[in-house]
This record gives C-alpha cells, sequence and structure tokens, in this order.
C-alpha cells in the first residue's frame, strides 16, 4: 500500500528541486535555506526526542538477559551477554550499536511436515550492517566539502574506501554499497510475505528517499562529473556561514542536496530516530545486578496492602486449631 | 473452575499457514475465535482488590459495558505511561519494523497469525499511539501508520495482548532490544482500567491479595497439604519430617509458589525441597501468610503487583528472619530479581543471604536478600553436602526446559543443569536454538494457562513442543524437567497433547529421588510413589 505512495512522493521531490532550481531559478532557497533550516531541525528535533526520552524514568531494572548471569564462583558467567557490571554494559552496548549483535543471532524457521526447524539467517544482519557502514562512512567522507584544509584522516579514509583503483575518479566502495545494500533491504521488504505485511509508507520513503541520494551522487560523481571545485566553493560558503551560489552548478547537485536536506528533516520524525534511541534502551544498557544492588524508581508510590494483621484477624481460629503461631490469643 | 474446550487434534493444529491475509491489518477486524480466549471476570475478584468497572459481562459478548469515557480513560493511560516508562515511549517510537522479531513468537509459529508477530503486536498500540501522541500520525492518518481508537481496536487489543505470554523471546533478536513484554504489559494495564481482565487472572489475584496466595488455600489447608506431602515422603523414606509453619526466629524464610502446594507434579517438587531442608537440617519456616511466590498481579498492573509482593518482606521481618530463599518458579524470580527490590526495599533488616550448610555468601543476591533454591542446592553439591544416588533416576531420560523469566530476565542456566547432571545419569539437551537465552515459553505464562483457551496454549505452545518431541525420538526423553510451577502444570498438559510419552518434573523432584538421607530405609519407590524399575523384586517385604 504504501509503497507507490512513497515513491510517489520521492519523485515528486525530485522534480520539486528540477523545476525550483531549473525553470524558477531558485538556487538560493534549494542550496541555501533549505539545507540550513534542514540542519537546524536535524539538531533541534534529535535533542527534543533523546529529551523526550530521557525525561521518562527507567522505573525497573528490565534488561534481557542472554547468557549465564553472575552467581556462584565457579560457575563460568557470560561477561558480555549478562553483564553484571558497567564494563560489561559498554562492550554489550558496543557490540550492539557497532556490530548489530542481537540480529547476528536471527534464525529463520520453517515448518516442514508438522516440525518446526531453525536455521541461521545472517542476510539481514550482514546487508543491515552493509547499509549502516557505508552510510556512515559517505557520510564522513562529505565532511571534506566543509573543511579546508581538507583534514587528513579524510583522506585516508577516501583511500582506502578507494582502493580498488578503478575507474576516473577512483570509485568509491561505500557509495555503490550504500545503493546496493539500500537496494536489498527494499526487496526483502516486498519479497518476504510477512514484512511486507507490516511494512507503512514510513518504511519505504527512507529507503526510496537513501536510494535517490546514493544513485544521484553516484550519477554526479562518475557521469555527469559535476564541477567539484564550484561545489566546494558553496559548501565552503554554508560552512562559513557566508553562503554563496557560484553559477553553472548542474541542476543534479541541487536535487541531490534537496534530497539530503528532505532526509535530515524527516528524520527527528521518523522511525531513523532509533539511531539515537538504541543507546538509550533499557533492555540493553542496564547491568544484571539488581539483586546486588537496588534499584530506586523515581515514583515508587505507596499501595494498599493486606497486612498479616488482617490477615490473622480472618484466619486466627483456623490458625490456632491448626497449631500455628499467631500474634494475639 | 472453567470449562475446557476441546481444542483440534494435532494433526490438523500443526498444519499452519503463515500467508497473510489479503486484507491490510488495520482493515482485518478481529474474530474472537472459540477456544483463543479466557472468561472475563467475576465482578467480586475485581471488587476485592478495589479494581474499577466490576460488572457482570462476557469476552465472547458485543457489549462489554464499559464506562461512557473508555476512550478518554484508555488515551490518558496511554499518555501517563508514556511518561512513566522510558521503555514504553521508547519502544513506541523506534521500531524500523525490521521483521527480525516476527518468527521468534511462539504464538506466531503456532498460529501464523500476523498479528502474533511482536511487530505487529506492538504496531496495535503504536499506531492508536501515532493518532493522539504524534505530528505525523494526528497529519497523515493512515499513510503515517495511524488510526483512530475504536471498540473494535479496544477488543482487538484485549484479544491479542491476551495472546502474548511477556516471554521476551523478540527482545533477544531486535536489534534495539525492544521487549513485547513491556508493550503487552501496558495493554494490559489499559485493560485493566476499564475492568475487562480475565477470570483465570482476577481469581488467583483476589485470592492472594486475601489469602496470601493464588489457589486461595487457608492456612489450616496449606499445612495439611504439607503434612500429607509429609506421609509421603515417610511412606517412601521411612524419614518423618517435621516442617514448621509461621515460626518467628528461623534463620530463613521459604517462598515458593502455591502451585507447589496443591496438585500434581508441582507437589513432587515441593517434597523434594522438604527432603532436603530436612537432611540439611535447614532452620528454616514456611509461611502461610507469604505463601505465594508467584504474582499475578503482574498481569493485571505493576500496581497489582506491587501490592502483591508486599507480603514477602513484611513477613520476613515479622518473623526475623536472617534472608530468604525462593522456590522453582518463572515469573516469581523475574519479579523478585528486578522488582521486588525496587518495590519494597531496601531489606536493610535482613542480611546478606549466606548458606549455613557451605558459609557460601551469596554476594550477587546482596541487596535484595533472596536466593534461588536451585542456586543453594548446586552449591550444596559442588561442595559435597549432599550424599546422591543418581541411579535412583535411571529410569528417566532427561531434558531441561528454560523458563522465559529465569532465562531472559536473570540468566540462571547453569545452576539447574549443574544439579540435573549430578542427580541424573541420563541427560539430553533439546536443539540450541531452543534453550537457554533462545528457549521457547510453554505458551500457557503470563496468566493464559486457563481451560477455555486450550487451543491458544497448545498453539502457542507449539514450538516448545516440537523440540522435546525431536528429543524424545532421538534419545528417548521421557521426563522435561523446569524450574517453573506455571511450566509443570501447562507443560503436562502440552506434551499430553504433542508429546504424549513425557512427562513433567521440577528439578527438585529429582534432586528428591537421588538424596540418600540418613537414616532412610531402602528406597522402592519415587516421590510419585512409583516402584522403582528393578529395586521391586529384591525388597517385597518392604514394600508393603
Amino acid at each position: 500500500m504504501g509503497m507507490l505512495f512513497s515513491l510517489v512522493v520521492v519523485v515528486a521531490l525530485i522534480l520539486i528541486a528540477l523545476f525550483g532550481v531549473k525553470v524558477i531559478g531558485l538556487q538560493f532557497l534549494f542550496g541555501v535555506i533549505i539545507p540550513y533550516i534542514a540542519v537546524l531541525t536535524f539538531i533541534f528535533g534529535m535533542l527534543y526526542r533523546v529529551l523526550k526520552w530521557s525525561r521518562s524514568p527507567v522505573p525497573f531494572h528490565i534488561p534481557t538477559t542472554c547468557g549465564q548471569q553472575k552467581s556462584l564462583s565457579w560457575i563460568k558467567h557470560s561477561k558480555i551477554e549478562n553483564p553484571a557490571g558497567t564494563l560489561g554494559v559498554i562492550i554489550r552496548m558496543a557490540l550492539e550499536i557497532f556490530l548489530f549483535r542481537s540480529l547476528f543471532r536471527n534464525l529463520k524457521s520453517d515448518l516442514r511436515d508438522g516440525r518446526l526447524v531453525y536455521g541461521s539467517d545472517k542476510w539481514l544482519w550482514l546487508a543491515g550492517l552493509a547499509f549502516h557502514v557505508s552510510f556512515f562512512t559517505v557520510f564522513i567522507r562529505h565532511l571534506r566539502f566543509f573543511a579546508n584544509p581538507v583534514p587528513k584522516f579524510l583522506n585516508v579514509i577516501d583511500s582506502i574506501d578507494g582502493f580498488l583503483q578503478v575507474g576516473v575518479p577512483h570509485l568509491l566502495i561505500t557509495g555503490v554499497l550504500l545503493l546496493l545494500a539500500a537496494l536489498y533491504l527494499f526487496i526483502r521488504r516486498v519479497y518476504i510475505p510477512q514484512v511486507r505485511y507490516i511494512s507503512l509508507p514510513a518504511d519505504y520513503f527512507p529507503l526510496f528517499l537513501i536510494i535517490a541520494i546514493a544513485s544521484t551522487g553516484i550519477l554526479m560523481r562518475y557521469f555527469t562529473k559535476v564541477d567539484i571545485v564550484k561545489v566546494k566553493t558553496l559548501t565552503m560558503g554554508l560552512a562559513s556561514l557566508h553562503p554563496h551560489i557560484p553559477d553553472g552548478i548542474g541542476a543534479i547537485f541541487f536535487v541531490h542536496l534537496f534530497l539530503v536536506s528532505v532526509l535530515f528533516t524527516y528524520f527527528p520524525f521518523s522511525k531513523l530516530v532509533h539511531m539515537g534511541g538504541v543507546f538509550l534502551s533499557p533492555t540493553r544498557n542496564l547491568a544484571n545486578n539488581s539483586r546486588m544492588k537496588r534499584h530506586v524508581n523515581p515514583w515508587n508510590y505507596p499501595v494498599k496492602v493486606h497486612t498479616y494483621e488482617e490477615y490473622e484477624e480472618e484466619f486466627r481460629e483456623k490458625m490456632k486449631s491448626a497449631d500455628i503461631p499467631v500474634e494475639k490469643e | 473452575m472453567a470449562k475446557t474446550a476441546k481444542p483440534p487434534k494435532p494433526e490438523e493444529l500443526s498444519k499452519i499457514d503463515y500467508r497473510p491475509p489479503r486484507t491490510h491489518w488495520m482493515d482485518t477486524p478481529v474474530q474472537f475465535k472459540e477456544g483463543t480466549f479466557c472468561y472475563a471476570s467475576r465482578p467480586k475478584y475485581l471488587e476485592e482488590v478495589d479494581f474499577p468497572n466490576a460488572r457482570e459481562w462476557s469476552s465472547a459478548d458485543e457489549d462489554w459495558k464499559l464506562p461512557d469515557n473508555w476512550k478518554e480513560i484508555l488515551l490518558e493511560g496511554i499518555k501517563d505511561r508514556l511518561k512513566k516508562y522510558r521503555s514504553f515511549q521508547l519502544f513506541m517510537d523506534i521500531c524500523v519494523r525490521c521483521g527480525a522479531c516476527a518468527d521468534k513468537c511462539h504464538f506466531f509459529l503456532g498460529s501464523g497469525d500476523p498479528k502474533n508477530m511482536p511487530v505487529l503486536r506492538a504496531e496495535l498500540i503504536r499506531s492508536v499511539y501515532r493518532k493522539y501522541f504524534t505530528l505525523g500520525g494526528k497529519l497523515f492518518g493512515k499513510r503515517a501508520g495511524a488510526r483512530e481508537l475504536t471498540y473494535d481496536v479496544f477488543k482487538e487489543w484485549w484479544y491479542y495482548f491476551f495472546q502474548c505470554t511477556e516471554c521476551r523471546r523478540c527482545s533477544v533478536f531486535c536489534p534495539y532490544g525492544i521487549d513485547t513484554a513491556e508493550i503487552t504489559m501496558m495493554g494490559r494495564e489499559l485493560i485493566n482500567l476499564l475492568g475487562c481482565n480475565t477470570d483465570w487472572i482476577m481469581g488467583p489475584v483476589a485470592n492472594c491479595y486475601k489469602k496470601g496466595n493464588h489457589l486461595g488455600l487457608e492456612p489450616h489447608t496449606i499445612k495439611m497439604n504439607i503434612e500429607m506431602m509429609c506421609d509421603d515422603i515417610e511412606e517412601i523414606t521411612g524419614i518423618r519430617i517435621e516442617p514448621t509453619f509461621n515460626r518467628k526466629g528461623a534463620e530463613i524464610l521459604f517462598v515458593t509458589p502455591s502451585g507447589d502446594l496443591f496438585g500434581m507434579p508441582g507437589i513432587y517438587t515441593c517434597m523434594g525441597y522438604l527432603m532436603l531442608f530436612h537432611e540439611l537440617g535447614l532452620d528454616y519456616t514456611w509461611s502461610t501468610y507469604a505463601s505465594e511466590g508467584g504474582n499475578f498481579g503482574f498481569f493485571t498492573s505493576n500496581e497489582m503487583a506491587k501490592r502483591l509482593y508486599y507480603k514477602i518482606y513484611a513477613e520476613a521481618k515479622r518473623l526475623g528472619v536472617k534472608w530468604i530463599l525462593g522456590g522453582e518458579c518463572g515469573h516469581m524470580w523475574r519479579l523478585v530479581h528486578q522488582y521486588l527490590d525496587t518495590w519494597h526495599g531496601p531489606a536493610d533488616f535482613l542480611e546478606v543471604p549466606k548458606s549455613p550448610i557451605t558459609g557460601t555468601v551469596f554476594e550477587h543476591a546482596k541487596s535484595t536478600k533472596m536466593v534461588h533454591v536451585v542456586e543453594f542446592t548446586a552449591d550444596l553439591i559442588r561442595h559435597g553436602k549432599l550424599n546422591l544416588d543418581p541411579s535412583r533416576n535411571d529410569h528417566l531420560r532427561v531434558t531441561f526446559h528454560d523458563s522465559c523469566n529465569t532465562s531472559r530476565g536473570m540468566g540462571i542456566f547453569e545452576e539447574p543443569r549443574y544439579i540435573i547432571k549430578h542427580v541424573c545419569n541420563h541427560f539430553y539437551e533439546m536443539p540450541e536454538d531452543t534453550i537457554r537465552e533462545k528457549t521457547f515459553c510453554c505458551g500457557s505464562g503470563s496468566g493464559l494457562n486457563a481451560g477455555e483457551n486450550m487451543e491458544l496454549r497448545m498453539r502457542g505452545g507449539f514450538p516448545r513442543a516440537n523440540a522435546v518431541k525431536y528429543v524424545h525420538e532421538k534419545h528417548g526423553v521421557n521426563m522435561l524437567a523446569n524450574i517453573c510451577a506455571i511450566d509443570r502444570a501447562a507443560l503436562t498438559t502440552l506434551m499430553q497433547y504433542w508429546v504424549p510419552q513425557v512427562d513433567v518434573c521440577g528439578v527438585h523432584e529429582l534432586v528428591g529421588n537421588a538424596l540418600v538421607m540418613k537414616g532412610e530405609k531402602k528406597r522402592t519407590q519415587d516421590l510419585r510413589l512409583e516402584d522403582l524399575p528393578g529395586v521391586e523384586e529384591e525388597t517385597e517385604e518392604e514394600g508393603e
């Protein structure tokens, strides 16, 4: 249902940018105003999100434990899957955030002649990781547009990314990988009936958007060969808060920039906030030490209880005749 | 109490169609299918614990007799809980619908109903959250995955939040740790605001509140039940055990789920405890007031759970014990481990638990001051304090079912296995994707172990039963051991349905069988009063 709708929206966004730049000549709007708004929306939107999450307390200590607890000294404790202290939690979280530990566990179940069988299924993990790592690298690589001179580490990243040394300019793997991984995630979403069934426009839209962003980026770098010097003049102007639009930058650049701006703006209002949320997940970021250390619930309030006195009042005679000790004879 | 709706035959039930329906889930109205839902609570149970909207009603009826402002109550309830629980607020926002959780749920695997995929179960409530609490949902409605809260939506919540056992298996696989148990708990709290809980949950809650335990056993009955077990123990071992009740000054208070005090095979586990504690000469007492380790209140609301668990520390304080030992139970241990101290602590009137037999200090329980009996027993065995004859369990080929709560809310994996390996000679693990943190629920947890929803229970337990069947066929396994009272009851029914050759027991029943007690007569029977194979011939005279 949401697929076509999302596709139409993304195509419309591309057309809006093309029309705005080519026909009306709104280079300043698409090159300066919208990107500024997008970045501000992203920063304040994410801040708002994270603050909103952190304002809700964690009343109970609810880590999901995935290994042996720390109990008796001679039983081997699973220090990462069931951490008992801060260090373990940090490692657990690092594995989750950088290597998608939980997704790595993924299984696929199959019903064969009334029997359920399970097999390892790492494709989602692999594609997910490829997608996120390449997206992150692509993002970092783009920082070169906002710094002069370009810091050394960016050049290092570029040379690693372009290690194949094919094409002019050198083919950067992550850009292509990002596109392929996003395409895989899209195909998977449509191909697996259950996943298609749960998919919303909010699932297709960011995929299409990112596919379009990656495609326009690749198109500019390898095919239409956008004038990189002029682009850098524009981006440095943005970075130094002295925006300036040089003449003769191809419209496709503005489409690319506009789509990125849409992504930034959309980000804090969408499921993409999982980027920040994963850090706060109480089933992952707490140590399993709730019997060792008392967890305090800030809104813990007194409740109505049934006291022993009330209980004995009701059952005193029965207790006495059964020789169960009582407080009041 | 409730009649048992007979489920279809296993051959039929195991034909499961996983293809989603053609209509979008929002346009597929909920259908209450006989055998898959529980009866509505009787008003008296609600009244006994001051729950709202006590009235006669039926879950199969069109009209649920909700208060006029039901919608406001629910929306206000959501708002309140978003502010109180980070888990709820976060899990409403960050799901990307990757679907990794979909086939991890035993109810989905057993029913094929897409609304039993954890992601969609959460979307049932998330869609309403979007409509009333997010900008996108308010502006774009269905396009943003939002929908109105209607009477039917509420009924859909009711139907599907009582098809989740809060087992947390999905949260193991979720890349963000989204825990459907948290969402189901919120869903049930909301349901509770309108007085729509099930009879099977509210009955035990009301019982437990006033009488101290879910089964409503009164003090003299508890004592009598335990004494009857002691009679059986005497018959089996020749030893008379005299446990104490509500005894002040005991070193340890023992709290176990009341399921161990009544009905089979729970009582055999209880006999195991009694024999073990007697053999150790443990200075401990039972309590008739704090006579419930389990907590069905947790299946209604956090507040009710807290109200029921008040008794444990209060009784420990009244009796002046040093620490508390807890029996084999699943959700009890999730609550003792993750909630009790927060609700009613700090328990500074108690001492850090120390085994009087081995001197082991249970540092990992130094704040809550409550030790799991398998931790206690594993420590005893490790220190060579028990004289064990595992050959008395030679007629059993045992596998171990990890209970959801002790696995994913605690991580108690090795202790029970260590015990089993010392009291049995034949132990076989089920396939690795079905045990430990990946264990499958019995299908009847979180208050779903009623009679009228039998088809649902058999479906939910299908993945577990399937794994048992595998080891039964491969290794001849005939006993399914576990450390949970609900498992002991629910798995028995599940096995009868799916793998009738397999019986169910608690770990301490196996301990009781193997435990060589000082001065005991030659055993010819196990704790079930069944003849031990190969022993009866030589000891014919003693058998009488």
